[in-house]
C-alpha cells in the first residue's frame, strides 16, 4: 500500500469538442546561459556584468511578493532541476499530456529583454528569446507555438523581429505586455500593429511589464492583491488608447488579445465609450463607429483568471456582451494562479460555448 | 473503512507528513506535535496536490495593523490557488461549511496492539515494542 501510483491524467473536458488551446503557457530558462547561443559577445558581456532592468525602482526583484516563488505553483519544479516550466518532459507531463492539449502557445515572460532601460539590450535580447523558444521548445514539440516578443519600445527593432519570423507557422502572435511607456495608441508603436497585420499575425498583449510609471493612477499600492487587480485597469487604458487614437481604423485586420486581464471590465468600457463618443464625436472625426464596436470587433480576451462572481448568471452577461466567439481559454501554466481546464471554466456556460471557449476559438484566431 | 498501518511512528516526526496511497486513494498524514491527522491529497477547489503545498499557521488581525500569528504548522496551504486549510478538521479558512478536504481517521497503536488484526498487510515489519501510525480508510 506504500506504493504511491501518478495522480491519474484526467484527460480535456468532455465539453473540449472542437479541441482544447492554452493560449498562456510561461516557459523559463533554466538559466540565463541557455540564451548565449543567440547572443553576441558584446550583447552577453552585457547581460552578464550589468544584467536586465526594468523601468522600475526595485532592481533586484518583483516589486511585490507573488504568493509562492516565482508566482509558480509549487508542485511545478521540476523533478530533475531548474525552475518551473524550463524542462519540455516535465511540462508535457504536467500539462500537455495530462490534459490532453492540443495546442499551448508560449508566452515567455521575463528575463525576455521587453521594456528593459537599455534599449540594446531589449532588442538583443528579445531576438535571443524566440530563437530559444525554436531550439529549446518549437523543434521538439510540435502542439508547442511560439510567440514573437519583441522590444516594443523601439518600433523599428520590433518590426525587424515580426517579419523575420512572420513566415514561421510555429509563431502564432506577437507578444507585448500590458504597462508601456506611453498608451499603445501612441505613434510610436504604429509600426508594430503596421508589421503585424501585414504579417496577419494577432497581437497578444499579456498583464504585467514594469514601464517607469507608477502602476496605479493613485501611485504605488502596498499590496500584491492590488497589483493583480491592476491589470484590468491597465488593458483598459490601452484598448481605449488603440480604439480613440484610430488603431483600427488605419489597421482594419488587427486582432489584439488581451491575456490574464480578466474581461469583465470590457461591457462597463464599451458603455461608457459610447456614451462620451456620443458627446464628443468631433474631437475624433477619424472613428467611424461607437468605441464599442472596435471593442468587440478587434479585441479578444482569456480567461484565466475568470471573474467569478456570486450569481453565475452574471457571467453569462458578461461574456454575451463581449461575445462568445472572442474568449480563450488559458491556463497561465506554471504560475500559481493556473487554472485546471476542467474546473475553471464553470459549467454554467452552455456546452456548446464552452467547445468554442476551450479551442473552437482560438483555432479560428491563430489559425495555424 | 479499512484500518491500514501506514508508518512506524519515528517515521513521520513532528511537523512532517508522508503521502500513502489506501483504498485506492492518495492520502497526507501530518504529525502535529504527536497528533497525528490524515486529509484527501486533492484540494477540493480546482484539484491541486495538496501534499505539494506548505505548511503554515493562522494569520488573522483584529484591526487594520494589528496581526495576530498563532497554530504555526497546522494549516496545509494549496500549492496551486494557496487556499489554507486547517489540517485538524480539513475546513477551509473562506468556506468552512463547503469548502472542505476529506478528512480521514489516523491514530498511534502499538505493534502489541496490532497484532490483533484485521489489518491490511504492510511493507514494513510491524514490531511489537514499536508504535504506528493506523489509518482508516
Ligand atoms: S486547487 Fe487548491 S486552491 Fe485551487
Amino acid at each position: 500500500m506504500n506504493l504511491i501510483r501518478p495522480i491519474a491524467s484526467p484527460g480535456r473536458p468532455a465539453a473540449a469538442t472542437l479541441g482544447l488551446v492554452d493560449v498562456d503557457i510561461h516557459p523559463r530558462v533554466r538559466d540565463l546561459s541557455e540564451f548565449r547561443p543567440f547572443l553576441s559577445e558584446a550583447a552577453w558581456h552585457r547581460l552578464v556584468t550589468y544584467g536586465i532592468h526594468a523601468r522600475h525602482g526595485f532592481h533586484k526583484g518583483y516589486p511585490f511578493p507573488k504568493a509562492a516563488p516565482l508566482a509558480c505553483r509549487r508542485d511545478a519544479w521540476p523533478p530533475g532541476g531548474g525552475p518551473p516550466a524550463s524542462d519540455l518532459p516535465f511540462l508535457r507531463e504536467q500539462l500537455l499530456d495530462r490534459y490532453d492539449m492540443d495546442i499551448g502557445v508560449l508566452n515567455p515572460l521575463q528575463p525576455s529583454g521587453q521594456g528593459d532601460v537599455n534599449d540594446g539590450l531589449s532588442v538583443a535580447l528579445a531576438r535571443a528569446v524566440n530563437e530559444w523558444q525554436v531550439e529549446h521548445w518549437l523543434r521538439h514539440e510540435d502542439r508547442l507555438r511560439g510567440s514573437i516578443v519583441v522590444p516594443y519600445e523601439d518600433g523599428a527593432a520590433s518590426v525587424e523581429e515580426i517579419r523575420r519570423w512572420a513566415g514561421d507557422p510555429r509563431f502564432c502572435q506577437v507578444l507585448l505586455m500590458s504597462r508601456t511607456s506611453e498608451p499603445l495608441g501612441r505613434q510610436r508603436y504604429w509600426p508594430i500593429w503596421q508589421a503585424a497585420a501585414e504579417a496577419g499575425l494577432p497581437v497578444g498583449i499579456h498583464a504585467f511589464g514594469y514601464s517607469g510609471h507608477a502602476m496605479t493612477n493613485g501611485g504605488w499600492p502596498s499590496f500584491y492583491v492590488e497589483e493583480v487587480q491592476e491589470h484590468a485597469t491597465s488593458a483598459q487604458a490601452q484598448v481605449s488608447s488603440m480604439v480613440i487614437e484610430g488603431i483600427f481604423e488605419r489597421f482594419p485586420s488587427l486582432r489584439v488579445i488581451m491575456i490574464e486581464c480578466g474581461f469583465a471590465w470590457m461591457p462597463s468600457l464599451g458603455w461608457r465609450l459610447d456614451a462620451t463618443w456620443k458627446r464628443l464625436r468631433d474631437e475624433v472625426p477619424h472613428l467611424r463607429r461607437a468605441p464599442s464596436e472596435y471593442l468587440r470587433e478587434h479585441v479578444f480576451v482569456s480567461t484565466q483568471p475568470i471573474e467569478e462572481p456570486d450569481r453565475p448568471e452574471h457571467l453569462l452577461d458578461t461574456i454575451e456582451w463581449i461575445g462568445w466567439d472572442r474568449i480563450l481559454f488559458a491556463s497561465d501554466y506554471p504560475h500559481w494562479d493556473f487554472d485546471d481546464p476542467r474546473l475553471a471554466i464553470p459549467s454554467t456556460i452552455p456546452e456548446a460555448k464552452r467547445a468554442l471557449i476551450y479551442g473552437g476559438n482560438a483555432r479560428h484566431l491563430y489559425r495555424r | 473503512m479499512a484500518r491500514h498501518v501506514v508508518a512506524p511512528v519515528a517515521e513521520i516526526p513532528p511537523g512532517g507528513r508522508k503521502v500513502v496511497e489506501a483504498d485506492g486513494k492518495r492520502i497526507i498524514i501530518f504529525n502535529l506535535s504527536g497528533e497525528f491527522f490524515a486529509l484527501l491529497d486533492r484540494c477540493p477547489h480546482q484539484g491541486g496536490p495538496l501534499s505539494g503545498g506548505i505548511l503554515c499557521g493562522l494569520t488573522q488581525s483584529d484591526a487594520p495593523g494589528t496581526y495576530r500569528f498563532s497554530r504555526a504548522g497546522e494549516f496545509i496551504r494549496c500549492p496551486w490557488h494557496q487556499w489554507e486549510f486547517d489540517i485538524r478538521t480539513g475546513k477551509s479558512w473562506f468556506d468552512p461549511r463547503r469548502t472542505k478536504v476529506r478528512p480521514f481517521p489516523a491514530a498511534v497503536a502499538t505493534g502489541a496492539e496490532l497484532a490483533e488484526g484485521p489489518y491490511v498487510a504492510e511493507t514494513f515489519p510491524v514490531l511489537v515494542e514499536d508504535a504506528y501510525v493506523v489509518l482508516e480508510a
